[in-house]
């Protein structure tokens, strides 16, 4: 692999527009336009643009597509109908989560699976190598979409006043193709921000196109381009796992309290059932940590790694942390030993570099919008 | 971004301001500033405390990071900025005026600073 970072469609665009850029799983991408917190706050009350083209498309089609995904994923991809999306992991034979996965439906033999950026090289050698024996074909579309998102409560009318597509009729977890400001898109009611919002595949040479009409459509209703530091935050506040912090192969789905996405009763076998439903029966008798929620009640901000401790002890591990724009503290999600998960335990605290700050264990999420 | 003339600068990104009696005011630059991002908490020295030049003696917070705060001159506080500390977007916002950290009874002349426009160069801005 070239160490040289790739690019997005849109990489002139963000510089054009002053971004600040990182790299995020080898890709170059916007950290930030200006403040990450007027980012964060803009999508919470009015909506943001982001570019996540950085995420891995793989294109799953065939008469077995759907049997195939239903061995190869813990899901039951069989009973997504066409034109719907299904939230799901990749586990292995061990039933370590490899990723977390939207799974669409494009038509009756034709799949689409969104894997994370960092993980989507993972994703396609092993659906390859689990595709054998079945009538389906697994094809690499990473290079075939660019990835726009506007989210945000304002996002269903801006978008409507780009597409005649029957935004209305598009629920949550659904997607249909369409035509986007002139260009052919597929439209999904997806996102990572906890806001309603739309996801936008296209082909890459159309990506500044979309871009410049969503950025003129949504001037007047306080859209702005936001980045990847925001969207952390948003998913953050939301109790979104990130695949590297709540989600690791060391993990099953259970042991993240993701249970209900492994779909024992689907036909026939998938990869990793054994050793999920071993981690199943782990989970209901003997808990393992649990992800639960943090609230700091000083300023200091908890970051990933740092340790939970209660009495002296360590009782968990931070996985993600930040400072929250919408509470105005800082939070955290963490492992915690079952003793101390239960929302309203007292005496639990974050080894802030040595000083030991309290928190309040909550249940996730810290934020949920007002539908 | 300009960094003003009449200040000189550290290269672990602190301003250090003319004496004024005695006294120094220190900051961190607007392109510290803007490296960091939202600055969302901010540890500053003490009065009465005394720093080291190239020595940690605070941190500042943002959201994606925490970084600590060398001061570029040797001496005790006199004081430290407390507008900052319930707002810390000041250092963002305004980072060679109101975002300043905390001053500086200066102990002994500050060696290996630069100009401000040796600190463009150096810092690429």
């Amino acid at each position: 692999m070239s160490n040289a970072p790739r690019l997005t469609a849109l990489d002139a665009l963000h510089r054009s527009l002053g971004a600040t850029m990182t790299d995020f799983a080898g890709w170059d991408m916007p950290l930030r336009y200006a403040s990450e917190r007027d980012e964060h706050n803009a999508v919470r009350t009015k909506a943001g643009l982001f570019d996540l083209s950085h995420m891995g498309e793989i294109t799953v089609t065939g008469p077995q597509a759907a049997s195939f995904l239903n061995f190869a994923l813990v899901g039951n991809i069989g009973t997504v109908a066409v034109g719907r999306a299904r939230y799901t992991m990749i586990c292995a034979e061990d039933g370590g989560i490899l990723d977390d996965l939207i799974v669409y439906r494009l038509g009756e033999t034709e799949y689409m699976v969104v894997a994370n950026a960092g993980n989507a090289q993972i994703v396609l050698d092993v659906l390859t190598a689990r595709v054998d024996g079945f009538d389906a074909e697994v094809r690499d579309d990473r290079d075939a979409y660019a990835l726009l998102a506007v989210q945000g409560p304002e996002s269903p009318a801006i978008l409507a006043s780009v597409t005649d597509a029957d935004l209305d009729g598009l629920k949550y977890y659904a997607g249909l193709p369409g035509t986007v400001a002139g260009v052919p898109a597929l439209i999904a009611r997806t996102g990572y921000t906890g806001e309603d919002g739309f996801e936008l595949f296209v082909a890459p040479e159309h990506a500044e196109q979309l871009w410049q009409a969503l950025t003129a459509a949504g001037a007047s209703r306080g859209l702005i381009p936001c980045g990847l530091s925001c969207r952390d935050t948003l998913r953050l506040e939301a109790g979104m796992p990130l695949y590297g912090h709540e989600l690791t192969t060391e993990l099953t789905p259970f042991d993240a309290g993701l249970g209900r996405v492994v779909k024992f009763e689907k036909e026939g076998d998938f990869v990793g059932r054994k050793a999920l439903e071993a981690a199943a029966a782990h989970a209901e008798t003997a808990p393992p940590r649990k992800l639960v929620g943090l609230i700091a009640e000083g300023r200091r901000v908890p970051r990933a790694g740092y340790p939970v401790v209660a009495e002296g002890q360590v009782i968990g591990e931070v996985t993600s942390g930040a400072p929250s724009p919408t509470l105005g503290k800082p939070i955290a999600i963490a492992y915690v030993d079952a003793a101390h998960a239960a929302p309203g335990t007292t005496g639990v605290g974050v080894d802030i570099r040595g000083s030991h700050e309290p928190y309040e264990v909550v249940a996730l999420p810290f934020y949920k919008r007002q539908k | 971004m300009s960094n003003p003339q009449q200040l000189r600068y550290s290269k672990e990104h602190e301003w250090l301001s003319a004496l004024e009696d005695g006294v120094a005011t220190v900051g961190i630059t607007e392109f510290a500033a803007n490296a960091l991002g939202d600055v969302v908490y901010a540890q500053l020295p003490e009065v009465g405390d005394t720093v080291t030049a190239g020595e940690t003696c605070g941190e500042l917070e943002s959201t994606k990071s925490v970084s600590d705060l060398y001061s570029p001159v040797t001496g005790e506080v006199t004081a430290s900025n407390q507008d900052v500390v319930d707002d810390p977007s000041l250092v963002n916002s305004a980072p060679f005026e109101g975002g300043w950290l905390f001053k500086v009874r200066v102990a002994e002349e500050p060696k290996d600073l630069l100009s401000a426009d040796e600190y463009t160069e150096f810092s690429g801005n």
